[in-house]
């Protein structure tokens, strides 16, 4: 009886909250805004790599020729990432 | 209350599956809103999971017997801690705890990826569902913790002795976490490869969680191996037992795959690679939980004959089968974004760690199953021991501490000779000045192994020391900061890579105790009566007296009997005294005497450790307690039916016999040098793991974030 009571109230209970978003309307997620977090993310990533690349200089580590090379290069993917943000956005480079 | 304990699990097994259908639904239609709703259920779950943890630990905490695997598990005189953790000593309790743990998990994880990773994140929701729906059909299917008694015992059977270790109570819940966490990553992974997303952004999701499931399973085992030290009275601390591997397997394979993910995060190489490690990962993870309670390989843990061991097979196979499957299916989307540049970089460094690392996991596959594929060629059960596991593994653990050195010193993508040999140099001259001072000082060349270890170490320690010099340095010379500032400072901005070699240097430090350790360990067996000595390295052991305790014995874990003794210890002119003791716990089988069961339950040693920076002194006692058989037998014949207060008396008049006319005893003595250290190091590495783990300040972030915009957005208004 406890067991019965319980798994009807308990189910009861879970119905409500999984069923809420399937009866809310019009509010859905827009795939731009869920592709700008991804790109933020992947932004903060190649900064952490350019960061990265210069401590490996400043530390003899990369020698000038590499870091050089290797900065460039992260910087056109950064770039590169922070266009498609623009494009995202609306917004072009110079209103950054 | 286990009505509504059993009703949680069963509207949770529900609500797991509707998250997986639900997801599913909403991916393939692209109707968001199944989604968030699948999101959702999984939400219920972990609430439910942890209604049903919360009202079987009240049931634990009030002894209340009507539930099943409260009377099996725990008793009214064990002490409330072992209470509180005698829910996971049992099979039921930790099938629990994996599902509340994977619960919670996946809720953070998705709560935190609501608002990204669109094409991944349901299918994602969709395996975690499966994953958690498996565990609760078990409890609701077969291994239910809330089953009833129809007549609740007076008396519960008490926790396993065994089981009573501060360590060993916290063991279970480290590693399952370990084990729940990578299931995160996984999930994550089969969602990028369903979803023909297999670039960085599912790596990045979850590369927290791999770094927790990594951390929380290494300190599981590493307080694994802390309990088998003080414990079980045999004085190792790791002894190849199956279950010991089974846990360390897929901590090495989530090892490899922490580096290799870094590759693939930065240079988009190592996917089929990445994928394969994650799933390998939580394969062994689910490997781990199967053999502590299928019983179907002999171990010291394996408590008990499991009857869920084919559901778990089942299970296993079809995540291998699927995951296989699944990336064979994805192979042209798994194609890298680049190669390597130069063989002189860090990326094929991981590489090659994580050749080593894997190797290392299936010499221990192999060593562990090797019983199974014995008796299924040949008929006959054959077993490796700990000799056959050291000759393997030592030569792979020596290369991986070495690359444990070397991976640091390296740039991504390349680096020049020249700069190597610079960088290089001081860890060299200073691995060559420990090695010069160890031949003249030590007895180190007696083990070869040993002293390419001490070697190796110290050579890791030199670089990760370096690494945080050079790296301060280089901030000073930019920002004019003191050198603890400058220190500070870099660790805090670069908290992944300075974590990552705290826990490098963790790693060299426990190495450095487990060669030390192993190779120079003084042991010897005597027998003993009061008064008599025994000599063993440069100590003096001497059995003082023999004591005898009712009632709550000195380590709090609740036994009704403990014999010992009080042993003086003298090296020229340090002293110290002794106390090791073994336990005696009451066995409930009601053929025995109502004095004898006192003495026949299981029997448990509490080891006695001067602890040292330099070496651990440890000493066990055995009490031979044959001399007191006949009067025991006697008791038993006169008072049978006596009351619980005559039999306290007889069992006290018993003990002051033992004291009196105390018989010779067992005793094991061991020296372990350097033994601490393997705690220490796992300590440093646990630290390590908390900094790289620890996400940045957002003021911080905000604050570079605005700087790097600038410039970069500067750049681009030129181009």
């Amino acid at each position: 009886m406890e067991y019965a009571l319980a798994l009807i109230v308990l189910a009861a209970l879970v119905a409500l909250v999984v069923v809420r978003p399937l009866r809310r309307g019009g509010h859905e997620e827009h795939r731009e805004q869920t592709r700008i977090a991804e790109l933020e993310a992947a932004k903060e990533a190649k900064y952490r790599e350019i960061r990265d690349a210069e401590l490996d200089h400043r530390m003899g580590k990369l020698s000038r020729e590499d870091w050089r090379a290797v900065d460039r290069e992260l910087r056109a993917e950064a770039i590169e990432i922070l266009s498609e943000l623009d494009r995202l956005e609306g917004r072009s480079p110079e209103a950054r | 209350m286990a009505g509504v304990g059993s009703a949680c699990l069963t509207v949770a097994l529900l609500a797991a599956l509707y998250a997986a259908g639900a997801s599913v639904y909403g991916a393939l239609s692209g109707r968001r809103k199944w989604v968030t709703s699948g999101r959702r259920a999984m939400y219920c779950v972990a609430a439910l999971c942890v209604a049903a943890f919360v009202i079987l630990e009240a049931a634990f905490l009030r002894s209340d017997f009507s539930f099943a695997l409260v009377a099996e598990g725990s008793s009214t005189s064990t002490p409330t801690f072992y209470k509180v953790t005698a829910l996971w000593a049992t099979q039921d309790g930790s099938l629990l705890l994996w599902a509340t743990l994977l619960g919670l998990f996946s809720s953070a994880v998705l709560f935190l990826t609501r608002r990204s990773l669109r094409d991944i994140a349901p299918w994602a929701t969709a395996v975690l569902g499966c994953v958690g729906a498996f565990f609760l059909l078990l409890m609701v299917g077969w291994e239910n913790p809330f089953d009833t008694l129809a007549v609740a015992p007076e008396e519960g059977n008490g926790l396993n002795p065994l089981l009573r270790h501060p360590a060993m109570m916290i063991h279970p819940p480290m590693l399952y976490t370990g084990y729940v966490g990578f299931s995160i990553p996984f999930a994550f992974a089969v969602g990028a490869l369903v979803a023909r997303r297999p670039g960085a952004d599912w790596i990045r999701a979850t590369r927290r969680f791999a770094l927790v499931a990594w951390t929380f399973l290494g300190t599981g085992i590493l307080l694994g191996a802390l309990w088998s030290y003080s414990e079980l009275g045999w004085g190792g601390y790791w002894a190849w037992d199956p279950v010991e591997n089974a846990s360390l397997m897929p901590w090495l394979v989530g090892t490899a795959f922490l580096h290799s993910m870094m590759v693939q995060e930065k240079r988009g190489m190592l996917r089929v690679w990445n994928v394969s490690l994650i799933c390998a990962t939580f394969v062994l993870a689910l490997l781990g939980t199967f053999l502590v309670r299928s019983g179907i390989l002999e171990s010291i843990h394996a408590f008990g004959a499991s009857t869920i061991g084919v559901q778990f097979l089942v299970f296993i196979s079809l995540v291998i089968a699927l995951s296989v499957a699944l990336i064979i299916a994805r192979l042209p989307d798994l194609r890298s974004e680049a190669r390597l540049d130069s063989l002189l970089s860090r990326e094929a460094f991981f590489l090659l760690n994580n050749l080593v690392l894997v190797g290392l996991c299936l010499v221990i596959l192999w060593g562990t199953f090797f019983p199974l594929i014995s008796e299924a060629i040949t008929g006959k059960e054959a077993t490796v021991g700990p000799p056959w596991f050291n000759r393997l593994t030592t030569p792979l653990a020596l290369v991986l501490v070495l690359l444990t050195g070397i991976g640091p010193v390296l740039a991504w993508r390349r680096m020049t000779p020249s700069s190597l040999r610079r960088i290089l140099l001081a860890p060299l001259l200073a691995t060559g000045a420990v090695l010069v001072l160890l031949l003249a000082l030590t007895d180190a060349d007696e083990s070869l192994p040993s002293l390419l270890m001490f070697c190796f170490a110290a050579f890791v320690l030199t670089v990760v020391g370096q690494e945080f010099w050079r790296g301060a340095g280089a901030r000073r010379v930019v920002t004019g900061e003191s050198w603890p500032r400058a220190l500070a400072r870099l660790t805090g901005r670069n908290r992944r890579r300075y974590g990552g070699y705290l826990v490098h240097a963790g790693i060299a430090v426990l190495f450095l105790g487990v060669a030390a350790s192993s190779a120079f360990i003084e042991q010897r067996d005597v027998r003993l009566s009061p008064g008599e000595s025994f000599v063993l390295g440069d100590y003096e052991i001497t059995y003082r007296e023999p004591t005898a305790r009712l009632g709550g014995d000195a380590s709090g874990t609740g036994a009704p009997i403990s014999f010992g003794a009080v042993m003086d210890v003298r090296k020229g002119d340090e002293s110290f005294t002794l106390r090791p003791a073994r336990n005696f716990y009451s066995s409930s089988d009601p053929a025995l005497g109502t004095i004898s069961r006192f003495f026949e339950g299981e029997a448990t040693s509490e080891v006695d450790v001067r602890w040292g920076l330099r070496r651990d002194f440890w000493l066990a006692v055995r009490p031979d307690i044959a001399s007191l058989e006949q009067p025991i037998r006697e008791a038993d014949a006169k008072f049978a039916d006596s009351s619980g207060d005559v039999q306290a008396l007889i069992i006290a008049a018993l003990a002051e016999r033992y004291r009196n006319e105390p018989p010779p005893a067992a005793f094991r003595a061991i020296v372990s040098p350097l033994v601490a250290w393997i705690w220490i190091g796992g300590a440093i590495a646990l630290l390590g793991a908390l900094v790289a783990a620890w996400p940045a300040p957002e003021a911080r972030l905000r604050r570079v974030r605005a700087l790097y915009s600038a410039r970069l957005g500067k750049e681009l208004s030129r181009a």
